[in-house]
């Protein structure tokens, strides 16, 4: 039956969150925006790999035998109680979100298509994931950072840029190609532990915004790992070259509703603190007035409203399709483009509509101007994300619709 | 946990809503899209097309079995299902053969016992039943909190009050003359903003003349210009049960109406860009296979989606009972904005073919015009 308010298990996790996101992250917001590389030590309560310790990390993916017989029930599972928890939290920031200990992107990867050896090895590590180089980003088929195989170790050479949480994570996953003449199919994910002689984080960037999280340089210099950290399995498939891509690419399947969450979170923070400024200065909204005898600023905040409303329903249903076993790949896509454009213009409007205030560092609203920018390019930007739907959509191959 | 609680997020149809689902498509396809082209330019509609949107049992479902309909419950959502899917088809005939529903379900939500049993029974019957809301009113920037039509209490000769006196005009009222009954939003001279009464006023009634509008685009649907000139009516033809008549939930019911047409036309302009796209060749392919086109199309599927899901969130409320002004206020932004947005993409991207009127994109085009306008025409 068609519902679409959250269940109150999703509501209550809701509540959580926002008061996390109220009491661990906004007294710190500022502190880290403007301390760029210091750890926000205010976090270790959050810490993740703990927590999973603590449960005793059931891993993901073992599920109860079902009776075929009875009709499938609705779930409302890990993906929607994933998005919604990402949201609160990036309402809180988006920076220090993503720096909570133990909660790293790898950490996705790992859950996605490690081997029941693996998740028991690698669960409980706070796990990065290093992708993109100098020369290839949008283009992840493109890596030319290589592992080759030296006895019973892997050897890994490359530089990896643009790695969050590099610097405070204690491990890397990182894609490499074990054949650049075989293209896609070639390219395997590694697990390597902080410490591991021949990997060096280089260098910190210093960013626009989510300066809070750190974002790191990784160079790889014949760095050696056992052969039994490549995450899946090493065969190189020769015909099904997409398949074998595509199951290192599935991570993100899973992960875009999460980036997509945070730009709802973080646009939504933009959107009620501007709803405050505006209503001290004697707005109402009261969903009344058609938009034209609204003022212009009334106006201009239902359609960011209802732009957001919409974004966020995207955000939940792609999520709501992975929790009952829907394929969800272009739905996933839809929702990240629409909420990463949305989340950035609804961000960059309530600092002018705010004037001097919204631009200036007395309030937070610069600050989620600057962070939401990264949402709409990180784990595939706006464009990748039409690229995706349009192929999905009009049955188009990489090579017919470049 | 209470029952509600339990309540998950779901985008599943119950199997009552998959089935009339299948049969509204089947019908549309095969009765409706090949024919609207030529309702338009003819600039009517043929009344045994009613008669057939009349047995999928559009008007009936609701209707509670002692006035001969079948008795299901009262369903924003499977009504707004409906709108969508008429509207796939046709966007004026989904107005027109959902004017009457738009009339019973005010009758449902507001109607005393014995309107209900008057009247209602009139439209669950085997007949096409014309009916019609008439709440917008001619002239710009009309607002239905500020209603220029008043129902002014009625004195007799003796002093008695009784029955209420109709002075005003109304704009885009479906069959107009031939309207069995038509629902006229009214405010009192002297009330707060919003205050408004609703009243019954039967065919043929004396101080009402009509007038067919014609429209840059809904063509086919018999609209009308309704003038009232001192229209009495009894004080039974005013609208009043156990709830009160209550202007807001009309109108808010009203947009998730106009945004679910909005929803089915924006469909039909992304399934017929899709295939023309995908065959027009130019520079020796498709033209789909340019990312310039292939991403206006893309955009057109997530704007598309994101507007169904908002339509349907503010009519799931609606039937759960919870409030849903705010939730049908954003649907209606994104309608008018996106749906407009989606019908001149449409023409662009068949580029001048679209200007043509061979093709059906300048169709949606002058229809999803309309959107903005469609306050108080069918609520679902």
């Amino acid at each position: 039956m068609i519902n679409l308010e959250l269940s109150e298990q999703l509501a209550g996790l809701e509540t959580l969150m926002r008061s996390v996101a109220t009491n661990v992250m906004r007294p710190i917001s500022r502190k880290y925006d403007k301390q760029e590389h210091d750890v926000p030590v205010e976090l270790k309560v959050l810490d993740r790999s703990r927590q999973r310790q603590a449960s005793g990390a059931a891993p993901a993916g073992e599920k109860k035998e079902k009776d075929p017989t009875q009709p499938r029930q609705v779930k409302n599972g890990p993906a929607m109680a994933a998005v919604v928890s990402i949201e609160h939290m990036a309402w809180g920031d988006v920076g220090l979100m993503l720096s909570i200990p133990g909660g790293g992107l790898g950490n996705a990867a790992i859950n996605a298509v490690a081997t029941a050896e693996q998740k028991e090895r690698f669960g409980s590590l706070y796990a990065s994931m290093a992708i993109t180089e100098p020369a290839s980003g949008s283009d992840s088929g493109s890596i030319s950072t290589t592992a080759r195989l030296d006895g019973d170790e892997w050897v890994i050479d490359g530089e990896k840029i643009f790695v969050t949480a590099g610097g405070r994570c204690n491990a890397v996953v990182v894609w490499a190609t074990l054949d650049k003449h075989k293209g896609k199919a070639a390219i395997k994910s590694f697990v390597v532990p902080k410490g591991t002689p021949g990997m060096e984080v280089v260098k910190l960037e210093h960013k626009l915004g989510i300066r809070a999280s750190d974002t790191a340089t990784i160079l790889f210099t014949g760095c050696r790992v056992p052969k039994g950290n490549l995450l899946g399995h090493a065969e190189v498939a020769e015909g099904e070259k997409r398949a074998a891509f595509g199951k290192v690419m599935q991570t993100f399947d899973n992960t875009r509703p999460g980036v997509a969450a945070m730009s709802i979170g973080c646009a939504r923070a933009a959107l009620d603190l501007a709803r405050e400024l505006l209503e001290k200065d004697g707005l109402r909204f009261d969903y009344d007035k058609p938009l034209w005898d609204a003022s212009a600023a009334e106006a201009e905040l239902y359609r960011m409203e209802a732009d957001w409303e919409a974004a966020r329903l995207l955000v939940l249903r792609a999520a709501w399709m992975a929790d009952n076993g829907q394929p969800n790949s272009m739905e996933a896509s839809m929702a990240k483009a629409k909420a990463g454009r949305v989340g950035n213009a609804i961000t960059l409007r309530c600092v002018e509509l705010c004037g001097s205030i919204g631009y200036g560092e007395d309030t937070l609203l610069e600050k989620f101007a600057r962070d939401s920018k990264i949402l709409d390019i990180f784990e595939g930007t706006q464009q990748i994300q039409q690229l995706i739907v349009a192929r999905r959509l009009l049955g188009k191959s990489s090579a017919e619709l470049k | 946990m209470s029952e509600a609680g339990k309540l998950l997020f779901d985008l599943t149809l119950t199997d009552e809503q998959a089935l009339m689902r299948e049969t509204v498509r089947k019908f549309v396809d095969a009765e409706v899209r090949p024919f609207a082209r030529k309702y338009d330019e003819a600039g009517a509609t043929p009344r045994e097309l009613w008669q057939k949107t009349l047995e999928l049992g559009v008007n009936a479902v609701q209707i509670p079995e002692e006035q001969g309909g079948f008795g299901s419950t009262r369903s924003p959502i499977s009504n707004t299902l409906l709108a969508e899917d008429l509207a796939r088809g046709d966007m004026s005939l989904a107005l027109s053969a959902l004017s009457t529903l738009s009339f019973v379900n005010c009758l449902l939500d507001f109607g005393n016992a014995s309107q209900k049993a008057q009247l209602l029974s009139a439209c669950a019957a085997d007949g096409f039943h014309p009916a019609a809301v008439a709440l917008a009113e001619p002239g710009t920037r009309f607002d239905p909190l500020k209603l220029a039509t008043t129902a002014t209490r009625a004195t007799s000769a003796t002093g008695n009050q009784g029955g209420y006196v109709l002075q005003g005009a109304k704009t885009l009222v479906a069959f107009g003359p031939e309207a069995e009954h038509v629902l006229v939003i009214a405010r009192p001279p002297h009330g707060a903003p919003g205050e408004a009464g609703a009243f019954v006023v039967p065919r043929g009634q004396a101080g009402v003349s009509w007038s067919r509008e014609a429209f840059m685009g809904l063509r086919p649907a018999p609209l009308h210009r309704m003038q009232l000139d001192g229209v009495q009516v009894p004080e039974s033809a005013r609208l009043g049960g156990d709830v009160p008549f209550q202007l807001s939930r009309l109108v808010d019911l009203s947009r998730i109406g106009a945004a679910a047409l909005t929803v089915g036309t924006c469909q039909a302009v992304l399934d017929y860009v899709k295939s023309y796209c995908n065959e027009r060749i130019a520079f020796g392919e498709p033209i789909t296979n340019r990312q310039s086109v292939a991403f206006m199309i893309a955009d057109i599927a997530i704007e598309l989606d994101a507007l169904r899901l908002l339509t349907y969130r503010a009519a799931a409320r609606a039937e759960r009972g919870l409030p849903f002004h705010r939730e049908a206020y954003l649907a209606r932004i994104q309608a008018v904005e996106k749906g407009m947005k989606i019908g001149t993409d449409g023409v662009q991207l068949l580029g001048g073919h679209g200007f043509i009127r061979e093709h059906m994109v300048e169709l949606w085009y002058r229809n999803l015009r309309a959107v903005p306008l469609l306050e108080g025409t069918l609520c679902v």
